[in-house]
């Protein structure tokens, strides 16, 4: 098998990958987990097979998603015939091995491995931030000996902390060597600085010269790390876990919907975890997912206002609904004139209760909150294939091929990019990339910047073009930045024709190759209710502006003259340039639909209750309506989801995303191909949408730890330990 | 006499009757710290003689890979660079490699024959595993230390010698050993260590191998064994054969 996988790699001539892996294999094997009988997959490492067999194994350094080390030597068990107990998460199952965890041997063994454990790791639990939720102390409780034998007079082992900047909290004294961040940060985040330097007692996790962990996926080495050397620096002494409320939820800062766990205490949300969710994020979520949350406290909208000349004056709701039923009077505007914009982080109901709204006041004016946004979208968006990522976010380690047109996938969606540095790193994948430069974490080809380069991919013979042709699962993402540029509406048309003549590959039953990657948690589900505006529509001057969590507008875009309403939760831009300012909820605020990039419509539970006198989005909108005297036809949440339920099945079929059958994917890609595109291409660059990755949305902006993290990796700025520290915590107090 | 100290022993807080010096480490700090002379702006390169051995070496591994030759380069790397493994040195090997600087740490820091610091120019390193502990070793390791003026883990002021404990060479059967550079010196006693490294402070290089006049590692105190001639062709045979 890995003369195979050497043969393989030599042939391809990969230079730099480290990774082989042997090929599936089917065969499944028998053995008896303490007299019990479990049949698992050949392959499968003992550890796996006694949990299939119901028996939990103590264990630090093995995790599932990570490759196997087999240094902390808690998982040892007994296998018949073995003289020596057997670390079960190194050995695979064999067929027929007796496999015994409750035997004396095993009793001892990890009662010898925790005693060797505890012999150097400070006893510290009342001071240290892990505990409650450790796994060095729940098993020590469980497995290990109440005393020890190490009375060392030189103490335990002393080691320097280590700078890994605003969110990595460390304590080295307390790390068992277990290297599962190690590992993490190299086969999933792709930061290849964290390593293990010395051997022996001296060993220590760093990087060796002092330089900050520079990656989008950083806090998760939180969650990995089996005890307290690394934690949370913005969590640091808040909290306990057994004092935290769990509240299931959906994450809105990308379009991926991670699965999270929002831990509140009392109204306050204290953290954000990640939620296992196979399909979506597996167990992985972004630092912007995880840490953006104190955001959440600063720059709230607390009770309607209403402004008076140059500032804005306290309001109740009835007085601020009635100011905007007479600015919709006074403003004159009829028909088309009415306008509103969606922004990013609009749940899914109060978009369906604001398209309604605004269709019953005669207007087809909906636009969203993206450059580009007021105008017809360069995608038609009948056909749901069209803006959703269709292949799904699993498949993108199934992809042999994949061109990324338009966007930095790391950015982006940066649970994604893990998925295909997964793939990159295990199977012989190929990434091609056409679009401004960006660092991502696998190497791929760069193809160009601009439409150009898309037109030569698609008449290329050689290079990537050629690798691409003859791949079994060929896979194009395009970026929702590239919808937004001029030039979009052409590099849409080429790739649909692309997509077209290569449909015996790209588009069969099994796989759809032509995805779409959108950024705002928002967005698919707008699209999915046609939250666009029509052609006539597009073209009318605007003298009624409503603004649904749109902060990215350009205010120059909104005519002087005209009556703005912002509906939102926090005061950023779009509430400076409105007349009335109506407060809503944040995500972790109301248990509301999101639909993330494949479609896939996900429910939020509220975690905290509203603060102030703030409302549920999709409720003002509905009271707003009665007011101005048409009534939305819903007066609870049950009946909105009905009337979402008549607009697309899609939004109210939970966690399921729903493919798109072949032949209507046909007809959207006809559209796309036949769409008329300006005679003349602008030739600019597809240029990244995202700036700084750590603030996109209102809440981020108002995050300091976001802020921080900009100091420190976007800017590069010094961020020293012994400097900033002591800054960095009071300001989280 | 007796009673004064009696009243002095309760006045002394209560602690351990004994101290220890500080946990001995393998090796020095296992983090960089930039110093004017170890930092990553010092420049680095093979010279040609080097690039080309260099290159001969990846070649003894397959494409993929050619980090396997990171220890032999950094070996190469180390002699150019006066026996020391900077930082500009592991990154240059990274380069050259094309792997995260990262894994060269993690090599450089793993084996204790990659200094990290620089070194005198006749580095001195002393074996005091078993065998060689058993044949006085701590006599020529105090010898070294009282002939040169510094202690384990010390350059001497001019610059020329370097001594360090080092674990089995393998040279068991010659103890006790040291080894300067590249060259064993073996069978000593602490007057000819002090010859050894007198000549080396003259700039002489003292031939190595035993110093005791043994010709390898056979019985010092003459052969017991084997002593008589060894039979050559056609002896012991049949007598058809002879």
């Amino acid at each position: 098998m890995l003369r195979l996988g050497a043969k393989r790699a030599l042939r391809s001539g990969a230079a730099s990958r480290g990774f082989q892996t042997s090929s599936k294999r089917s065969a499944d094997v028998t053995l008896t987990v303490d007299g019990k009988s479990v049949t698992v997959p050949q392959g499968t490492a003992l550890i796996q097979a006694c949990e299939a067999a119901g028996v939990t194994i103590p264990r630090f350094c093995y995790h599932d998603r990570l490759a196997i080390a087999g240094n902390c030597r808690m998982c040892l068990v007994e296998v018949a015939r073995s003289p020596k107990p057997v670390a079960s998460c190194a050995m695979p199952a064999m067929p027929g091995a007796q496999v015994f965890t409750n035997t004396p041997m095993v009793h001892e063994a990890r009662e010898g491995v925790m005693e060797f454990l505890l012999a150097n790791h400070p006893l510290d639990c009342p001071i240290c931030d892990q505990g409650g939720e450790c796994d060095l102390q729940d098993q020590s409780m469980r497995y290990g000996s109440d005393r020890t034998r190490f009375h060392e007079i030189t103490g335990k082992r002393a080691v320097e902390n280590k700078d890994f900047g605003p969110l990595v909290k460390t304590v080295m004294n307390r790390c068992i060597q277990c290297t599962r961040c190690v590992r993490f940060a190299n086969e999933v985040a792709g930061v290849e600085e964290l390593g293990t330097t010395g051997r022996g007692n001296d060993l220590q996790i760093g990087m060796y010269v002092e330089k900050v962990m520079d990656s989008e996926l950083s806090g998760n080495v939180v969650d990995l790390c089996p005890v307290g050397a690394l934690t949370s620096k913005p969590y640091a002494f808040h909290a306990r876990p057994w004092e935290l409320k769990d509240t299931e939820s959906i994450d809105v800062m990308d379009a991926v919907g991670s699965n999270i766990n929002v831990q509140s205490r009392g109204p306050k949300v204290m953290r954000v975890q990640p939620r296992t969710n196979e399909d979506v994020n597996e167990e992985w979520i972004s630092d912007k997912t995880r840490y953006a949350y104190d955001g959440l406290q600063f720059q709230r909208l607390m009770t309607p206002l209403v402004r008076q000349g140059d500032r804005f004056i306290p309001a109740s709701w009835e007085g601020a609904l009635t100011a905007i039923r007479a600015g919709l009077t006074n403003s004159g505007a009829q028909g088309n004139s009415i306008k509103a914009i969606a922004g990013a982080l609009a749940d899914t109901e109060s978009l369906v209760a604001l398209k309604d709204w605004i269709n019953n006041l005669g207007s087809d004016n909906t636009a969203l909150d993206c450059a580009g946004g007021s105008e017809p979208p360069a995608a038609t968006v009948d056909v749901r294939s069209n803006y959703l990522f269709n292949a799904t976010i699993p498949a993108l380690e199934q992809a042999d091929a994949i061109l990324l047109v338009g966007t930095n996938p790391r950015h982006e969606a940066a649970v994604m990019n893990s998925r295909i540095r997964k793939s990159y790193l295990h199977t012989g994948l190929e990434v091609g990339f056409i679009g401004e430069r960006a660092e991502t974490t696998y190497e791929y080809e760069y193809l160009g910047a601009d439409l150009k380069a898309v037109d030569e991919f698609v008449k290329s013979k050689n290079g990537f073009a050629a690798k691409f042709k003859e791949a079994k699962k060929p896979m194009i993402v395009v970026g929702s930045a590239l919808t937004e540029h001029p030039d979009g509406k052409a590099a849409l048309k080429t790739l649909a024709k692309y997509v077209q003549a290569n449909k015996g590959k790209m588009l069969t039953p099994e796989w759809n190759g032509f995805c779409v990657l959108q950024r705002h948690a928002s967005r698919a589900a707008a699209y999915d209710i046609g939250f666009v505006p029509t052609a006539s529509a597009a073209k009318a001057t605007p003298s009624f502006v409503y603004l649904l969590s749109a902060d990215d507008v350009d205010p120059k875009s909104i005519p002087e003259s005209a009556f703005v309403v912002y509906q939102g939760s926090h005061g950023d831009l779009g509430a400076q340039i409105a007349d009335v300012v109506l407060p809503g909820a944040a995500y972790t605020e109301k248990g509301m639909t999101w639909v993330n990039t494949e479609g896939r419509a996900q429910m939020g539970r509220a975690a905290v209750s509203i603060p102030g006198a703030a409302r549920e989005d999709w409720k003002i909108i509905r009271a707003l309506s009665e007011v101005c005297g048409e009534p939305l036809p819903y007066d609870d949440i049950v009946q909105l989801r009905d009337r979402m339920w008549e607009v697309s099945p899609t939004l109210v079929r939970y966690d399921s995303a729903e493919p798109t059958s072949v032949d209507v994917a046909q007809l959207g890609l006809a559209q796309m191909a036949n769409a008329l595109t300006p005679a003349k291409a602008s030739g600019k660059p597809f240029e990244k949408p995202i700036k700084n990755f750590y603030m996109t949305d209102p809440i981020s902006r108002a995050s300091v730890t976001m802020a921080h993290c900009t100091k420190a990796f976007v800017k590069g700025e010094g961020y020293g330990l012994s400097k900033d520290e002591t800054a960095a915590q009071a300001s989280f107090a | 006499m007796a009673f004064r100290c009696m009243r002095l022993r309760p006045l002394l807080p209560a602690r351990r009757a004994f101290s220890t010096s500080r946990a001995a480490r393998s090796d020095a700090l296992f983090v960089h710290r930039d110093t004017p002379y170890n930092n990553s702006k010092i420049p680095f390169e093979f010279d040609e003689a080097n690039t080309k051995i260099a290159k001969e070496v990846v070649a003894h591994y397959p494409p993929q890979y050619k980090k396997a030759a990171v220890i032999p380069l950094l070996d190469l790397a180390q002699r150019q660079n006066k026996g020391w493994t900077s930082i500009s040195v592991m990154n240059y090997v990274a380069k050259f490699l094309d792997m995260p600087p990262m894994r060269v740490y993690e090599v450089a820091t793993f084996y204790t024959m990659f200094n990290r610091e620089p070194i005198g120019k006749h580095f001195v390193q002393v074996c005091t595993t078993t065998p060689c502990m058993l044949c006085n070793a701590y006599d020529i390791l105090s010898t070294v230390k009282e002939h040169l003026k510094i202690g384990v883990g010390e350059t001497t002021p001019d610059g020329l010698f370097t001594l360090v404990e080092v674990e089995c060479q393998g040279a068991c059967s010659n103890a006790p050993m040291l080894v300067v550079g590249d060259d064993f010196y073996e069978d000593l006693t602490p007057e000819s260590t002090k010859k050894i490294l007198d000549a080396f402070k003259k700039g002489q290089k003292p031939k190595p191998g035993p110093q005791s006049g043994r010709h390898t590692s056979e019985n010092s105190a003459g052969l017991t064994a084997l002593t008589s001639k060894p039979y050559g062709p056609g002896e012991h045979c049949q007598p058809e054969f002879k």
